[in-house]
């Protein structure tokens, strides 16, 4: 991205007590031993302020302590930072907001980062909320793009909202830390480097299960049940009103099947109850980054839009050749999806299965 | 059991229009409407009265039009409505905004005290998702945000069980009132208004509050106790080019699909080598 042009607005000199504040912190989202892709992106976003600004890029990684959290320590310092803070506890096993913002207050208050990081996860938001109001700062939700104010080394931080018509750059004046989260799959994933080394700095916070009045019963694992797991699809098919009515769900299933993708929709679709809403894409959907979307009988509304373009190739079916989605898409095909997505999955079919024979 | 349930006007995000020109918003015309997902929080709270008796009172902070929709909630069912409104209020980021709803909740407290704080999941305008923590924050309430179903409310014991999204499965978390909670979208079909609450709401009575009245301090509402400032607005650059059409020598579906997958695999070369490993291997 160009250097953003400068702030307008209020002027502002940042207090003295808060120049102490220094390094660039990812708070490192893990479930059960399963780290959040947004976390590693994040850290390598991380990466390139911390370079901007000369300091150093900062992991926390709470949990209670075992080989996964260890692993995930690594895995920190792989994708880019220079100190991991392990955080651990029993109480911290599962997240529950109350001690997780307890423990992540106390550790900012100590270490004073500049700018933390989460991701604009269901944990990310919930943390982000409750951590920004006990610091007392500022915090820019869902971004999907940073940067650094050359002029005064403050965060630049570009979001959508309005439901992604406007974009606008929010900055956080004169307090500190200077929080964002940021969607998932908006930032590309670094590459890990395990040559690159780093320090961990273990924390054992004074947590005391009796005190923490929120009790987890139970964790449903979506991989035990049959949840679409669109946000990490290379491949997506996506189906919009224009399918026509519920039956024609098969086309999208069957090209989906042939192509090892997943299935994605429209809310319309998930309103009129052809899909659940775990296949939703866009504003009040999934995020998603695939390899290939393809897109059958979508118009291509804002809310749609700002879940899928970033997709590294979109190709569009639409009957309409002026349907909005040809702008954005970058292959389009004007016809009708009730008969290309059946000649699609013939023709991948015997693409794949003949080279397959050769190979 | 006193249930408050946070609600904000806004602008329908769906019809939304930019200026060609100016890049504003262009605000004429565009109706304004309860955030939507606050009317599902509203429905869950209208079933814990239905379950188990309770008064709600809906609370918004905003212009003094956001009056309609604090009549649209009565309307609903809501008992009480109190309208937080006060120039010193305007420009307040997330963190003045939960502050601001914070006094005014605190305020309700004093003549009954507080169970329950439903706010939505988000909003379409600012989207941010951020004021529900804030407020549950400063209360000192469980947070319990992303739920999609309440399983259970004791109210002797003041136990209430709920399910709640996370990224990788859903948590069934047990805690204690008093709590903040946000509904997830979807969960339930939201009721139309009774008669006589219609009837109701037209010839109630607001509560309009000012940041004197709720003992909001000034330095922390407004621009001045906002954190973030934002300093640029813009639209969307839009893509530089348009989609590149693909055209068949016939004008058959099979043709259509073979040119179609001739342009993926010819921008995609990656993704073909990924296709045909995938498929070698027989998956
Ligand atoms: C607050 C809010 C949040 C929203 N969030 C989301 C969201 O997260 N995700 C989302 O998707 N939407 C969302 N929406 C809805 C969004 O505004 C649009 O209404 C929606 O995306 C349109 O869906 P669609 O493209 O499937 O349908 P339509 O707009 O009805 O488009 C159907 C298209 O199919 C084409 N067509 C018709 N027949 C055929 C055929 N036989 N073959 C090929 N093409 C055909 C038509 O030309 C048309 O372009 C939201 C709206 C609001 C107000
Ligand atoms: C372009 C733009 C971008 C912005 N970006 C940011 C940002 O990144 N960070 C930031 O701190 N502020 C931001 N703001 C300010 C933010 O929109 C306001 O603080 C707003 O009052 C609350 O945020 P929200 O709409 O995102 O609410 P959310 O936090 O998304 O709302 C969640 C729930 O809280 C309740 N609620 C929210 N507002 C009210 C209200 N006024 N009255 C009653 N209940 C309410 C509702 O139940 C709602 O569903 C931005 C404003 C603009 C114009």
């Amino acid at each position: 991205m160009s250097e953003p042009s400068k702030p307008q607005g209020r002027k502002f000199q940042l207090p003295e007590h808060l120049k102490i504040y220094k390094n660039v912190w990812v708070i490192v989202e893990q479930e059960r031993g399963i780290v959040h892709s947004v976390s590693l992106e994040l850290l390598g976003e991380a990466r390139k302020l911390a370079d901007k600004l000369g300091v150093e890029v900062g992991a926390v990684v709470l949990g209670a302590d075992s080989p996964d959290l260890n692993r995930i320590c690594g895995d920190a310092i792989g994708y880019g930072a220079d100190i991991v803070y392990k955080v651990t506890d029993p109480a911290l096993a599962d997240y529950r907001t109350d001690p997780y913002c307890r423990v992540m207050t106390e550790v900012v208050n100590t270490h004073k980062p500049e700018i933390v990081l989460l991701g604009a996860t269901t944990l990310g938001r919930d943390l982000a909320g409750a951590i920004a109001t006990t610091l007392a700062t500022g915090l820019t939700a869902d971004c999907t793009e940073l940067d650094i104010y050359a002029d005064n080394r403050s965060l630049a931080a570009t979001r959508p909202t309005f439901g992604g018509t406007l974009l606008c750059t929010i900055q956080t004046l004169a307090y500190r830390p200077q929080m964002a989260t940021v969607r998932p799959r908006v930032m590309a994933m670094p590459e890990r480097d395990d040559a690159r080394t780093g320090r961990v700095i273990e924390i054992q916070p004074d947590l005391r299960e009796e005190d923490i009045v929120t009790k987890v019963l139970n964790f449903i694992a979506d991989r035990e049940q049959n949840e679409a797991q669109l946000a990490f699809a290379d491949i997506i098919v996506s189906a919009g009103k224009g399918l026509g009515k519920v039956e024609n769900m098969k086309l999208v299933f069957d090209l989906a099947r042939v192509l090892g993708a997943e299935v994605g929709v429209t809310r319309p679709l998930v309103q009129a109850g052809w899909a659940t809403n775990d296949r939703q894409v866009g504003q009040t959907g999934k995020t998603v980054r695939p390899k290939l979307y393809i897109a059958a009988g979508i118009s291509g509304a804002i809310q749609h839009r700002v879940g899928m373009e970033k997709s590294d190739l979109i190709l569009a079916i639409n009957t309409d050749p002026n349907a909005t989605i040809f702008d954005f898409a970058h292959l389009g095909l004007v016809g009708d999806a009730l008969k290309i997505l059946p000649a699609l999955t013939d023709a991948f079919g015997r693409r794949l299965s003949i080279n397959r024979m050769a190979g | 059991m006193h249930i408050v349930v946070c609600i904000k006007q806004v602008p329908d995000s769906a019809q939304i229009r930019i200026h060609p020109v100016t890049n504003t918003i262009m605000r004429q015309g565009v109706p304004a409407i309860i955030n939507p997902f606050d009317l599902f929080s509203l429905e869950e709270a209208l079933r814990l009265k239905d379950k188990v008796g309770a008064r709600v009172t809906v609370l918004t902070m905003g212009p003094p039009m956001a009056e309609t929709s604090l009549r649209k909630a009565l309307s609903l069912g809501a008992d009480d409505a109190v309208l937080l409104t006060d120039r010193k209020f305007a420009g307040s980021d997330t963190l003045a905004t939960s502050y601001a709803l914070t006094s005014a909740i605190q305020k309700l407290a004093e003549e009954d005290p507080v169970d329950i704080v439903f706010c939505g999941k988000q909003t379409v305008d600012g989207d941010t998702a951020q004021v529900g923590p804030g407020i549950a924050t400063r209360l000192g309430f469980e947070q319990l945000t992303y739920i999609t179903k309440i399983e259970d409310l004791d109210i002797a014991s003041r136990e209430i069980v709920v399910q709640r999204r996370s990224e990788g499965g859903v948590q069934v978390l047990k805690t204690k009132l008093p709590c903040m909670i946000t509904m997830l979208e979807g969960t339930n079909t939201i009721r139309f208004g009774k008669m006589d609450d219609l009837f109701r709401a037209a010839r109630y009575e607001l509560k309009t509050w000012s940041r004197d009245f709720t003992g909001a301090e000034e330095g922390r509402v407004g621009l001045k106790g906002s954190p973030t400032v934002v300093s640029k607005v813009f639209v969307p650059k839009p893509r530089a080019e348009k989609a590149k059409m693909i055209v068949a020598d016939a004008d058959t579906p099979d043709a259509m699909a073979a040119a179609a997958i001739d342009a993926i695999f010819a921008a995609q070369p990656k993704l073909a080598g990924d296709l045909l490993a995938r498929a070698a291997a027989g998956l």
